[in-house]
């Protein structure tokens, strides 16, 4: 502060005017005016435009028109929307147990005093920063492809190749294998909350004799399991809203087999515009993420250890 | 002698390790220097590197070269990193340190926008930007960001704030300096870490966030690199040489601030107490 302008504050007499709401709340609502604008602009009322939007039939050329339920009606019998249901939840149910046990494990692999870590680091964490973009959808849809590297391996083995992306057994498959190799934030978290373990602990169980499954079991997992909540909220909750490698590797095909529900809405809204409908579904999506994250809430009770709490874990 | 054993076998694990993960980025770069011939060859390295790849990809498209898509989107991150830095320490220091009515209201809201999908609200966003004639602009990529740079950041940046002692607050408070002061001269300096992770993150998320630059910018002219690789994948017959080439090319800006900034990742996070 210069010197002027603290003189000014000093000059300014004290209790001049004395709010009945705290002096801090106008400064504290032009901090937080950029959010606040921001969430009513964007995100609050377009929520409530897109579930009033759902119970309507618009094409964005002319006005909604109201037809009541008919919107969710119409999903009952839409086959398209329950194949990407099923595509999606078979994701999900795939990838988010993969993707969380590979994040733990390089995460312990990366958390131990080594030379040469930060390289090693460096190299592992490689591939999350390539991330959802075009580049490695372009180079999966390669290395998988009938004529590409895996194919290319396995023939050099003698094991008949086939086209991994362009079968529809196995699309799928390779979108998790991507989603898994490109762990990215879910272990830069994990390792996060392993850095804050006090190494008391485990001096503690040495010293009862305990070994590393011991070890894994009784103090890592307990210390970590509210960052292993965080993560499989957040996790699930991605993991359902699967879009750029389905759209660009496999266009949700073959017949289907990764036409995932993100996809499947992008094109009701964006290519058949019917926003109604679109809208309906995204109401859908939320319900069943809602849904599931209500449930990892409760069941967070039974595992989840809070050191603060004081006591055990029950 | 039994803990020298151990750490070799430790070493040999983590390269062995480290190799199979970056395996397939090593084929990635081979790939991109070989013949389109070799390239279904099971090699990892062609017989002769040739650079025609990358100078043909450069110039794939008839009107531009990849340098304007690049051009396009760097511009684009010029405002998606300062109006996500400058907007997310401010409101991080509103929550962390001001009280005012209905804060664990709003912060409460924050936080469950960060599970909210966001299909929910693209089809209104859409129409919205649609309304004001911002479709095929950088505007419904760039304003966002200016909005407090996103929930996330936002909360990484309050725990950040809430590890500063009070006391910094008070001592400069007793100096005259005012709220304002305060945010301008003691905290924004000391959070300046943990704003670079912000920054980093903003670039490398929004460099990937192909889904909204699919969906509002519509001419080439305004295309950004990850709209021009899409551009390279839907033609008729694929130069997959190119393609991967360019496609190398285009994560090389992430790569660089990656290995720039290296440590702030894990540190940046590592010391916003994260813990649940």
């Amino acid at each position: 502060m210069n010197a002027p302008a603290a003189e000014t504050m000093r000059a300014l007499p004290k209790k001049k005017w004395k709010s009945p709401i705290g002096k801090e709340t106008l400064p504290g609502y032009i901090f937080i005016s950029p959010w606040l604008i921001g969430f009513l602009l964007l995100t609050a009322w377009p929520i409530g435009q897109s579930l009033y939007l759902s119970f309507t039939e618009y094409s964005m050329l002319s006005a909604p028109q109201w037809i009541g339920t008919a919107n969710y009606e119409r999903m009952w019998s839409d086959a398209t929307f329950w194949k990407s249901l099923r595509v999606t939840f078979t994701f999900v149910l795939f990838a988010v147990p993969l993707r969380l046990a590979f994040s733990l494990l390089v995460a312990m692999l990366l958390n131990r005093a080594m030379r040469g870590m930060n390289l090693y680091r460096t190299l592992i964490y490689f591939p999350s920063l390539i991330g959802g973009s075009v580049a490695v959808a372009a180079l999966w849809r390669n290395m998988f492809g009938v004529d590409g590297y895996i194919n290319s391996i396995l023939g050099f083995f003698g094991i008949p190749g086939m086209g991994w992306i362009s079968h529809p057994d196995t699309a799928l498959y390779t979108l998790i294998l991507l989603n898994t190799w490109q762990f990215g934030s879910t272990m830069v978290i994990f390792l996060a909350g392993l850095k804050q373990i006090p190494t008391e602990l485990y001096e503690a169980a040495s010293v009862d004799g305990a070994g590393p499954v011991r070890k894994f079991f009784n103090v890592t997992l307990p210390m970590l399991s509210p960052v292993m909540f965080f993560n499989l909220v957040l996790t699930v909750i991605n993991s359902f809203q699967m879009f750029t490698a389905a759209f660009i590797i496999t266009k949700g095909g073959p017949v289907q087999s990764t036409y995932m529900y993100a996809l499947f809405l992008y094109e009701k809204a964006f290519k058949h515009y019917q926003m109604g409908y679109a809208s309906a579904l995204a109401w859908v999506l939320l319900a069943i993420v809602g849904i599931l994250t209500a449930i990892n809430f409760l069941a967070s009770k039974y595992w989840v250890f809070y050191e603060n709490e004081g006591g055990g874990k029950r | 002698m039994r803990i020298r054993a151990s750490s070799v076998l430790n070493h040999a694990f983590m390269i062995a390790f480290s190799f199979i993960m970056i395996y397939p980025v090593i084929w990635w770069i081979g790939a991109s220097l070989k013949k389109t011939e070799e390239l279904r060859l099971p090699t990892i390295w062609p017989e002769v590197p040739i650079w025609e790849n990358y100078t043909k990809g450069w110039e794939f498209s008839a009107n531009y070269t990849f340098g304007h898509f690049f051009a396009n989107t760097l511009l684009m991150e010029v405002g998606n990193v300062v109006g996500g830095v400058l907007t997310a320490a401010v409101v991080a220091f509103g929550f962390a340190r001001l009280n005012f009515p209905l804060r664990g209201f709003w912060f409460s809201l924050m936080m469950l926008t960060l599970m909210l999908p966001g299909q929910v609200t693209i089809v209104p966003q859409y129409i919205l930007y649609n309304t004001f004639g911002f479709v095929d602009s950088y505007v419904p990529l760039v304003l966002p960001h200016f909005f407090g740079g996103g929930a996330f950041f936002i909360f990484l940046l309050v725990q950040f704030i809430r590890g500063i002692p009070r006391d910094l607050d008070e001592a400069a408070k007793i100096d005259g300096a005012s709220i304002y002061g305060i945010f301008g001269r003691i905290i924004f300096p000391l959070i300046k870490p943990a704003l670079v992770t912000v920054g980093i993150f903003t670039f490398i998320w929004s460099w990937d966030d192909f889904f909204s630059q699919m969906l509002y910018l519509s001419s080439v002219d305004k295309f950004t690199v990850g709209l021009a690789l899409r551009m390279f994948i839907d033609q008729f017959e694929v130069q997959w040489g190119q393609l991967l080439a360019m496609s190398l090319l285009s994560i090389v800006p992430s790569v660089l601030i990656f290995f720039f900034a290296q440590k702030h990742f894990v540190e940046g996070i590592a010391t916003t107490g994260l813990k649940g």
